[in-house]
């Protein structure tokens, strides 16, 4: 199977944009919790030399209204749909989880740098989810880990599926003027160009560490960044900051891609290795 | 959805401390005023959104502020350059109103020309901070101007449909109508819920509910 291109969890909204995310292999939702959440207090984005900061907060519907109101218009679509599933508890991960069903998979976003994080490790989040849910289960890790492949080893032991790496990281602008935080939360998650290193150091670690899928994102914006993650590790690819300069970038990448054998490099960058076969 | 096209740029006019960027039209549906289309800034990672000023035949007009690296970026465009262009987005104005007055503060009377003309020139008040900001108001022939420290406020007559862009405590101070607000955005499209912007104690996403919204009387 090809690569798949998805977007990234939270950069896009397939009911407003439903012409953007049939350019794309499946549809990523933004983080659902089990209540509904506003987000964090505006100003909630900045614009970074080469990325982009954003503290948005979660903001969504609540997962009742979400499978009331929001799934039946997504299926419409017609398009696999992955729910990402946030929380403070593994309970509120779990819980979420038992109550969808017919759903392509679920990804856990155990990394939000913008609200407080649960108290459970991502592994015992995993695990509660296993049990609650026999849908595929892909972890969201952020890069900030100092052991990245340890947690990736905990979670797949715990029973993840797949990995999605990466989250955005924690960063800070200032106003020139005032020389105060831009965002009213203070800091921010980082994403765009400036991510991508890293997000392809996590997803070269967590091959090498797993035998888990991984959804490599992080900076994507070109069809020379798809060929990077793959030749990583990373089985499929997701867009996320790119989306918002370019409604048209899946489109645009994939075109470009048409000539690439993609199966060729998966994997490729590390050493000693010209190939892998992929065992899902 | 909207298109995204690679526009010419036909110039850049200095108006007072601002810039106007005429970009070739090339066809693309310049949409109901206070609309917005978000500009691809050179060298930056994200577009800018910014309101269509005025419509000519065959082009499109915007009025920047060159205050931040995008804007100052677009300021910086020259003829023949070319950049990629996204919209008409967001809700404009309804223009479906009986005594039409519009109000502008400083940069947000950007959506105004492009609204007169489809109004058929109604009276209008533009408030500036300075005499040299006030400059722009070249672009509005027999608005009445006031500058800091006398603001849109103190000269507001009675009995008239608001139609409004500006900064903040200025949409905020006036009684009713409909007000055209501003936020950082990412995308324009409702993808990033960046553009979220606290009114009547609800957050709304200003690139799919707004920019224009209609506000309550007092």
């Amino acid at each position: 199977m090809p690569p798949q291109l998805l977007n990234a969890s939270g950069c896009l909204d397939a009911l407003v944009a439903p012409d953007v995310a049939r350019q794309l292999d499946g549809f990523v939702t933004k983080t659902i919790t089990p209540l509904p959440r506003e987000g964090n207090a505006p100003p909630r984005i900045a614009e970074t030399d080469h990325g982009m900061l954003n503290a948005i907060g979660l903001a969504n519907p609540g997962r009742d209204r979400f499978v009331a109101e929001h799934l039946p218009r997504l299926r419409e679509l017609g398009l696999p749909l992955w729910i990402s599933v946030g929380g403070f508890s593994s309970e509120d991960y779990a819980e979420t989880c038992a109550i969808l069903g017919d759903v392509h998979a679920i990804e856990l976003n155990l990394s939000c740098p913008n609200v407080d994080e649960a108290a459970d490790s991502a592994a015992e989040i995993v695990a509660a989810c296993r049990l609650a849910t026999p849908l595929p289960l892909y972890a969201k890790l952020s890069a900030a880990h100092s052991d990245l492949a340890e947690v990736a080893r905990a979670v797949a032991a715990a029973g993840a599926d797949g990995l999605s790496l990466i989250n955005t990281l924690r960063g800070l602008a200032l106003d020139p003027q005032t020389r105060q935080p831009v965002l009213a939360r203070g800091s921010g998650g980082l994403s765009g160009p400036s991510l991508k290193p890293i997000a392809l150091h996590a997803v070269h670690t967590c091959y090498a560490a797993t035998q888990l899928p991984i959804i490599g994102m992080g900076g994507v914006a070109t069809a020379q960044d798809v060929i990077d993650m793959v030749a990583c590790g990373a089985r499929h690819v997701a867009i996320g900051t790119a989306l918002f300069s370019n409604p048209d970038a899946p489109r645009r990448i994939r075109e470009d891609l048409a000539a690439v054998a993609l199966d060729d490099i998966f994997g490729c960058a590390h050493a000693g290795t010209t190939s892998r076969v992929y065992a899902t | 959805m909207p298109r995204r096209e690679p526009l010419n740029v036909v110039g850049v006019e200095p108006v007072g401390p601002y810039a106007l960027l005429r970009l070739v039209r090339n066809g693309m549906d310049p949409g109901v005023p206070g609309q917005f289309f978000m500009l691809e800034a050179p060298g930056r990672v994200l577009p800018r959104a910014l309101s269509l000023c005025l419509a000519p035949p065959s082009e499109l007009h915007f009025l920047i502020d060159p205050i931040g690296p995008g804007t100052q970026a677009l300021a910086r465009l020259d003829r023949g350059d070319v950049i990629n262009v996204f919209g008409p987005l967001g809700n404009g104005f309804d223009l479906d109103v009986e005594r039409p007055l519009l109000v502008g503060g400083g940069i947000g009377m950007a959506p105004l020309p492009y609204l007169a003309e489809a109004l058929r020139f109604p009276p209008a008040i533009l408030g500036f901070r300075s005499e040299l900001h006030a400059q722009a108001a070249v672009l509005m022939p027999g608005a009445e101007v006031v500058i800091d420290p006398v603001f849109v406020t103190d000269v507001l007559p009675d009995g008239y449909d608001i139609l409004a862009c500006g900064p903040e405590p200025m949409l905020r101070a006036l009684p009713s109508g409909q007000l055209a607000w501003e936020a950082p955005m990412a995308c324009g499209y409702g993808a990033c819920y960046g553009c979220a912007v606290e009114i009547d104690g609800e957050l709304k996403r200003l690139c799919v509910e707004g920019p224009v919204l209609a506000a309550a009387a007092a």
